[in-house]
This record gives structure tokens, C-alpha cells and sequence, in this order.
């Protein structure tokens, strides 16, 4: 089963890389005794040879969007356009040290200072700072902000955050970690937010609420105007979740549909590489009222030259997420990509993500699956349920996921949202073609005809990858990440 | 079908109660419930001691797919809770009723009798949720 031990496992003693080998090797200058090590670093002991072997065929064991269609809900798997990454990689940006004299990076400068105004533009909000190094840090500093603004206003009764029950995981996480208690509002039968629900859930002591639109049911939320009412007249302020922002860019505007705050995942909408947990880059924009607390830095204009904001020039800023500026190679990828799709290749992004869905939605209807809404029109994404398949054929969502990898597609988000019992939330985006959508479809028949003939195959997917059907729950309680060395041997 | 056990009181949020006849009650969380959680990983416990109040939460249950709050059925003073759960999270799905049991609870004296439902009322609740 595991033909491909660990680079580790692979080492032998003396087994040298002198072509690989510094030139001169450093030596620490001023490294107090006892910080120095005695013996060299366990590294493995390898040639080249091991090496591009050993990584070449790791790579191709992955299951990643440059190989397989990645249909992955709320992920906005899209395709990565070569033309970001070479740009972002030009030697200029590559090669320049944070610390450098901004007077040296004005083109650099000039690159986010775009960004900032194009993400103002696209999300119809007032300012936007790029200082968030992922999504869950977007979120963090836009709670922060709301905290900040109540605060400022000695308005400090107000401490809880709502959080409608199909949101990400996330919100209420969000809310609790910048001490606010998270009040959930249920979600009615057409995927809309519960709005009497709501009405009696706000008050003087609702801090704000926290949606994402389209929702995680992949539904637009229809009574927006009115929800933006009712939180700002009990005095809430609105946070935009965007996650799923690729459904109505160029079409829509969060600052339009009243909303105070927004992060943007720019993995996701603006197309920069994710998975294997990141890099990402969770920008934040905000309205009026917000604007003094954004995180630093940020970068401004002043006649032709740009430099950074500081604290002196922000003193009521929430402050600094990270060291520097962001993460930036990946806000210069989105430029790119911003760049290259323009005002109007931004409105087609929308358009074709939810064609696609709408497409593969239909096709997926007429092979006999149920959509979790199906009087709705998808947004960029939709749900399926497979509860007559768990109930009447033993065959659950899990193992209709598994036996898709069999067909060299990557398995939707299963099981998420929690309100949609077995279910998978699909989402193709706009780069797939028809050819690929037709395919899934026909995967997804294929897999319904076996789980109603041969049902043990679905169950015991996959078949056909280097791993078979992985121990979830021992992966869960015990997992084991670190190789930590044959002890006792020389 | 799920196993839903005539002697139980239950819970709109599929916990079920047992009463004991000294005052106390023990909790945990129903068949059905174990079914759509999927297989566990971790459950959270209360503390012994600890005051529970109906409707509100007292444990996590995590599971593979999801984690998920338990609501205490009742109100009352948490008096004793499940170690082996630690553990065997397992015994969640193996045995709900028995040895997945999560807390033991000595009632309120001003303790409300709640909206808990008999088991034929809890069996059309499941039934109705899984025709929807």
C-alpha cells in the first residue's frame, strides 16, 4: 500500500548532493554557545535523483483544479490563469524585501493601491485595506471594526452578533473570538433568512449580523433591503461574508444592498491559488462609518507618489494582522486576474458561474437527483440532496463523493450546509465548459445505477486511487503529522 | 427506522431522558440523532457540578461531518457524566440508550416539567422531519 516511503525513510547514511550543496556554507556569527546544536539536523540523506522522483510522483497523486474538474461548494475552485502568476513572479516583485525604501517600490505601491480601488469599486464600499492574510482574518477584523465603532461610541450594551444557521462555521467563531456571543436566526423553507425570526431576535443589544449572499443554499437572499433595514434601525451594523461573491460580481454591489463591512476571499473570487490551506488574502472593505478602524497598512495616493499609512495617520485603526504588507503574491496575482477581466469580463464571471450552476443543476434534475430548492433558481452554486439514496438503497452522500474520485472528478462539499441532509453542495464556476458539466452528470447517473444494483462498489469507493477509503475517524482522533525519527538508531 | 425506546422522554433537539427515581435524570442523545451525526470523534462533557437549564446548551458532540451542541432537556445540577466517553466516543453510535449515555442530572427543585415528548410523539416528529 505505501510504495512511496517518506523522503525520510528513504535516506542513507554519507548519501550526498554537492550540486545542491551552498557554495560557502554560513557560519553563525554571535550565536551564544548553547543555541548552537551538537549534532546536524536529521535531514534526509539523498540524491537528486531520490529527490525529483520522490516530489514528481507525489505531484502526481494529487487531485488538484490544473488536473480534475473540482466542482468543491463554497471553495470557488476556478481555474488559475498562468498569465497572474507570471506576472506576479516578475523579478521586480520577487525579488523585493519588505523593508526596502518605498521610494524604490512605487510600481509595487501602485499595483495595490489599483487593487484597493477596484475592490472598492466592485463591492460599492468606501475604503479597503488588503491586510488580511486569509479569510478568517477578514473576518476577524471586520467583527474587530464593528467592536471598535460600538466602542468608540460608548455604545457598549451591544455584544451579540447574529449569525443565520446556514452560515459558515466561521461566523460564529468570528463573533466569539472578538468577544461577542453568537445568536443563530433560522432559516425558512425557500432558503431564506427567517425574517420574523429576526425581528425578534434584534435589540439594543445586537452588535450586528453577519450574512453571506448568496447563502451557503445557494440561493440569493431576496429580502436583503428589508434585513439591512431591520439590523440598522435596532442599530446593528451589516457584515458581508464573500465567500460567495464570484455569483454576483459586477452585478450586484454588498454596498448597494446596505451592508457596512465585507471581506473578500481573493482565492476564491479573484482566482489566486488555494488549497493545501493557502496562502489566501481576506481583504476588507467598509462604508463610511467603518473607515477610521481599517487594519493597516493601507496603501494611499498623494499626487503622483504612493506610501503607506501608518498609525499616526490612522489612530483609531483596529491595528496590524501581520508584519508587512499582506500576503503579497497573492494580491498581486488578483490584480492581475483583475486586470485582465476588466469592468465587464467581471460581469461575465457571474454569468457563467451561474449559467453553469443552473446548466448542471437542470442535468442533474432530469437524471432523477433532488435539488434542496428546487422552486429556486441557483446562484454560482446548488444543493442536491441524496436522502432517498441513503434511506432506500443504504448508499449515503459520503460514498457517492468517493466513487466520483473513481471518475477522475473531485468530489463536492459533502454534508455542508448541516440544514440539507446528505447532501452535496456543488459548485462548477465559470471556467468549465459544457463538455465537463455533461460529464458529471453522466458520472453521477452511472453512480446512481450502481448504487441501485451493486451498491457494495459505491460503498466501498474509491478503487482506482493510490489510497482506497480512508479511516475518517482515526484520522479525526488520532492524527499523526510529524515523522519523528527511527529513536535509539546511530 | 431508528430505535426510539418507549420508557424515554425526548427532546425536540433529539436528546432523551431516563428517569431514575431519586431525583435524578440521565441524558444523552438518540439513535436517530447518532444516524445523521455519523461516526463520532470527540464529545465535549459538562462539568460535574455544573448547572444545566433546558434548551440550552451542555455538550458538543463531534462527528466526522459535523460538531454539534447537545441541549439539556432539563433543568437541574449536573451530578455525574460519562467518562468513557473521552475515550470511546464510539459508544455514542454503538449504544445511545446505554453505554453512550452523556450526563446525569439531579433536577431543579422548581424544575419544570418542559416540552418533552413521549416516544410515539418523538417517532411522528423523525417521521414528518424525514418525509419533508
Amino acid at each position: 500500500m505505501n510504495e512511496s516511503p517518506l523522503i525520510f525513510e528513504q535516506s542513507r547514511p554519507g548519501r550526498r548532493n554537492p550540486a545542491h550543496a551552498p557554495e560557502a556554507p554560513a557560519r553563525p556569527v554571535d550565536m551564544p554557545a548553547e543555541l548552537l546544536r551538537e549534532a546536524p539536523p536529521a535531514l534526509p540523506e539523498v540524491s537528486e535523483m531520490q529527490v525529483v522522483r520522490h516530489y514528481t510522483r507525489l505531484s502526481q497523486r494529487n487531485f488538484a483544479i490544473d488536473t480534475q474538474f473540482y466542482p468543491l461548494g463554497s471553495c470557488t475552485m476556478k481555474y488559475n490563469p498562468r498569465a497572474c502568476n507570471t506576472l506576479a513572479m516578475l523579478p521586480g516583485f520577487l525579488g523585493r524585501h519588505p523593508l526596502a525604501p518605498v521610494a524604490t517600490g512605487q510600481g509595487l505601491l501602485a499595483c495595490l493601491f489599483e487593487l484597493q480601488e477596484i475592490l472598492k469599486t466592485v463591492t460599492g464600499m468606501q475604503g479597503v485595506s488588503l491586510a488580511p492574510m486569509a479569510g478568517a482574518q477578514g473576518e476577524f477584523a471586520g467583527i474587530a471594526m464593528i467592536r471598535a465603532y460600538h466602542d468608540a461610541r460608548g455604545d457598549t450594551a451591544r455584544r451579540e452578533i447574529l449569525v443565520p444557521d446556514a452560515a459558515h462555521g466561521t461566523n460564529p467563531a468570528t463573533a466569539v473570538m472578538c468577544g461577542y456571543t453568537a445568536r443563530e436566526i433560522p432559516t425558512d423553507a425557500q432558503g431564506d433568512v427567517d425574517l420574523e425570526a429576526l425581528r425578534a431576535a434584534v435589540g439594543p443589544q445586537t452588535a450586528g449580523l453577519m450574512l453571506t449572499n448568496p447563502s451557503t443554499l445557494g440561493v440569493f437572499e431576496r429580502r436583503i433591503i428589508e434585513i439591512a433595514g431591520i439590523v440598522h434601525e435596532a442599530g446593528g451594523l451589516l457584515y458581508y461574508d464573500g465567500a460567495n461573491l464570484n455569483a454576483i460580481l459586477g452585478k450586484v454591489r454588498p454596498g448597494d444592498m446596505g451592508f457596512d463591512v465585507i471581506h473578500l476571499n481573493l482565492h476564491k473570487t479573484f482566482s489566486t491559488p488555494h488549497g493545501g490551506g493557502g496562502p489566501g488574502a481576506g481583504p476588507v472593505g467598509v462604508g463610511e462609518r467603518l473607515l477610521p478602524y481599517l487594519p493597516l497598512p493601507i496603501v494611499a495616493r498623494e499626487g503622483e507618489t504612493y506610501r503607506w499609512l501608518e498609525e499616526s495617520d490612522r489612530p483609531h485603526s483596529i491595528g496590524r494582522l501581520s508584519a508587512f504588507g499582506g500576503n503579497m503574491g497573492v494580491l498581486l496575482r488578483a490584480y492581475v486576474y483583475a486586470r485582465l477581466l476588466g469592468r465587464e469580463g467581471m460581469e461575465r464571471v457571474a454569468e457563467y458561474a451561474t449559467l453553469n450552476a443552473n446548466y448542471l443543476m437542470a442535468r442533474l434534475r432530469e437524471a432523477g437527483f433532488e435539488p434542496a430548492f428546487p422552486e429556486r433558481r441557483a446562484t454560482h452554486e446548488f444543493i442536491i440532496t441524496l436522502r432517498r439514496q441513503a434511506r432506500e438503497l443504504g448508499v449515503n452522500a459520503m460514498d457517492f463523493a468517493k466513487r466520483l474520485l473513481d471518475h477522475g472528478m473531485h468530489a463536492p462539499t459533502t454534508y455542508f450546509p448541516l440544514l440539507v441532509p446528505e447532501c452535496f453542495l456543488i459548485e462548477p464556476t465559470e471556467t468549465e465548459d459544457k463538455a465537463t458539466l455533461d460529464a458529471f452528470a453522466a458520472a453521477m447517473a452511472a453512480i446512481q445505477h450502481e448504487a441501485e444494483t451493486r451498491p457494495e462498489t459505491v460503498k466501498t469507493a474509491p478503487h482506482t486511487l493510490p489510497v482506497r477509503r480512508l479511516d475518517d475517524v482515526r484520522a479525526a482522533r488520532e492524527l499523526d503529522l510529524v515523522w519523528e525519527g527511527d529513536e535509539g538508531k546511530p | 427506522m431508528s430505535e426510539i425506546p418507549s420508557g424515554l422522554k425526548y427532546a425536540k433537539t433529539h436528546e432523551w431522558v431516563e428517569e431514575l427515581h431519586d431525583g435524578t435524570v440521565r441524558v444523552g442523545i438518540t439513535d436517530h440523532a447518532q444516524e445523521l451525526l455519523g461516526d463520532m470523534v470527540f464529545v465535549e462533557l459538562p462539568e460535574v457540578g455544573a448547572a444545566v437549564h433546558a434548551g440550552q446548551e451542555c455538550a458538543v458532540v463531534e462527528s466526522v461531518k459535523a460538531a454539534s451542541d447537545v441541549y439539556s432537556p432539563v433543568d437541574g445540577e449536573v451530578v455525574a457524566v460519562n467518562e468513557r466517553l473521552a475515550d470511546s466516543p464510539e459508544l455514542v453510535n454503538q449504544d445511545p440508550y446505554g453505554d453512550g449515555w452523556i450526563m446525569q442530572v439531579r433536577l431543579a427543585d422548581d424544575a419544570e416539567p418542559g416540552e418533552l415528548m413521549g416516544a410515539d410523539d418523538y417517532a411522528a416528529m423523525v417521521e414528518s422531519e424525514e418525509a419533508e
